[in-house]
């Protein structure tokens, strides 16, 4: 390869500016169920969706309900704040603001501006330099965790809710994970079934509410629920 | 030799108590005053109880038959819970296989899914039923039903050296539940949902012993389910109040799933674990889960061929 294509290439490299799409065109559309056509070939009414319907208006298209980014209270939009503050690139422990926010996410390699846009803090900043709303941050996420996001649009990952033959309601990323610190948060388990000697008897309650009837390991059970004593 | 036709019941079980208690009557008097009795008996009941003695099966009603029963437990349930509820007999539909997958690798065991499931299927509260059973497992063991731990109770869960088996019905494609059940009270609906039809079955109780899954479960005392968390939107098949004496079971919540929702389960599951969907769509979720991810079925060596999958989604 001669050097002259080599230096062109790089040109080429140096000049290329990040490609932020003016809303509405295709790199910015809302998601809809337009493109996928497969899951969303039905459409009907939604139960449990209301309070919903955050999804930012696209082209006529019908949207699939996903609720609001779960935002802190009070913290969008950005710029409110943001605004009247210079971006201060410089990498460092947040204190005056956002002291509650802990990285632990790839910190490693990563802090706030790899997806928070520098300019424009109401929106996110894919690799590529094209900003998307908060609404649509999976695909931001889907830059890395890319298995996941297939899987999530196809309905594999993640939860959704409503009718197996109508429409769904998806839940967006960030609604079960935490971005700054995304593996799932511990649950506290709901109460273990009562031992079957203990079903008959009337105190079977009053030994479920004291935390169970007996932690003795060798009366495990093997999943038979049957009570036959 | 005596005449056959005079062939006689005698009471009592020896020769001693037929001489010391000599009342004889001939067959067909004895099977005349059975008759003349429950006759009786029937005509002098109130029609609720007439109905409950000639019951038919549920899969012999008519259309009207089935309205008429459907009636008949509208206002049984309103009298016993005081409130109204709406008991529904919907079919299959047609070109429909219900499936469900469940992903290992995602559940962390906060049994969300076990109360649920009892409150939107009317399960006992005391004696306690639950039809979902989560299995603590050892990561180090791998699956080992003879290890496993239902009663774990940790602070908080997922534990780092386990991980957790949810098992219900598994809804096999060849159910033995079905296939022992003496009275046939117990069968495989056209979408592949095996339902128990309460008024028929007479709690022998050898479905459970056929079942390899540990899915199904009789009703010792009367079923206890508070009227205010009673869940009026019932299916005559599914999780309907069931009477003392009966066995039960998860029915993928037919009274969602044929109404096109998703199971209670599937809503309620805080990692998006449970998958559910039509077999037969090549497009739904679940078949996109058995082309895509590593599927497998508990007791796979039974040839039961359940319709409820277990995959690891990473």
């Amino acid at each position: 390869m001669s050097a002259v294509t080599v230096l062109a290439i790089l040109v080429v490299i140096v000049r290329a500016k990040p490609v932020i799409p003016p809303e509405g065109t295709a790199a910015n559309k809302a998601f809809s169920p337009a493109d996928f056509p497969a899951v969303f070939a039905k459409e009907e009414g939604l139960i449990g969706a209301a309070g919903a319907g955050a999804a930012p208006p696209g082209a006529g298209a019908v949207l699939f309900p996903v609720p609001a980014p779960p935002f802190s209270e009070g913290v969008f939009p950005c710029m409110e704040c943001h605004g009247s503050i210079p971006a201060n690139g410089e990498r460092r422990v947040l204190e005056a603001m956002h002291g509650d926010i802990v990285l632990h996410h790839d910190e490693e390699h990563r802090w706030c501006l790899d997806c928070h846009d520098a300019e424009d803090r109401d929106h996110l900043r894919l690799a590529s330099g094209a900003l998307v709303p908060f609404t649509e941050s999976y695909r931001l996420c889907g830059q890395c965790h890319g298995t996941q996001y297939r899987d999530w649009r196809s309905g594999i990952h993640g939860k959704r809710t409503g009718y197996w033959q109508g429409s769904k309601r998806y839940l967006l990323c960030v609604h079960c994970h935490n971005p700054h610190s995304p593996r799932f948060a511990s649950l506290q388990p709901l109460p273990p079934p009562v031992r079957p000697q203990f079903l008959r008897s009337e105190d079977a309650l009053a030994a479920a509410a004291s935390g169970g009837p007996g932690t003795d390991a060798d009366t495990k059970e093997n999943g038979d629920a049957g009570p036959a004593h | 030799m005596p005449d056959p036709r005079t062939d006689a019941i005698t009471c009592g079980d020896t020769e001693d108590d037929a001489k010391v208690d000599p009342v004889t009557l001939s067959r067909r008097d004895f099977l005349t005053a059975v008759g003349m009795a429950a006759a009786g008996f029937l005509a002098g009941c109130s029609p609720e109880v007439r109905e409950a003695y000639l019951q038919k099966h549920f899969l012999e009603l008519s259309p009207p038959e089935v309205e008429a029963r459907l009636g008949r437990l509208h206002a049984d349930y309103a009298k016993r819970f005081g409130t109204q509820v709406q008991v529904s007999a919907l079919p299959a539909q047609p070109g429909v296989v219900f499936g469900y997958a469940l992903d290992l690798s995602r559940c962390i065991g906060c049994r969300r899914c076990v109360y649920a499931c009892v409150k939107e299927n009317n399960q006992s509260r005391n004696p306690q039923i639950q039809w979902i059973r989560v299995l603590e497992m050892e990561k180090k063991k791998g699956i080992d039903f003879e290890a496993a731990n239902p009663y774990y109770n940790p602070e908080q869960v997922p534990d780092p050296e386990h991980f957790y088996l949810p098992v219900a019905c598994q809804q096999c494609r060849t159910p033995q539940c079905t296939r022992v059940c003496p009275v046939g009270a117990t069968w495989q609906e056209p979408d592949g949902i095996v339902v128990i039809d309460y008024d028929w079955c007479i709690g022998c109780r050898c479905c459970m012993s056929a079942c390899p899954y540990g899915a199904r479960h009789f009703n010792w005392g009367e079923p206890e389910v508070p009227a205010a968390e009673l869940n009026p939107n019932m299916h005559v098949l599914g999780n309907r109040p069931r009477p003392r004496g009966v066995v039960e079971k998860c029915t993928f919540c037919i009274q969602r799933v044929r109404a096109g929702r998703y199971p209670a389960c599937v809503e309620i599951c805080p990692v998006g674990a449970r998958k559910f969907g039509n077999l037969l769509d090549p497009e739904s979720e679940i078949a996109r889960i058995l082309r895509e991810k590593r599927v497998f079925v508990l007791k796979a060596e039974l040839k039961t061929e359940p319709k409820f999958y277990y995959f690891y989604g990473i």
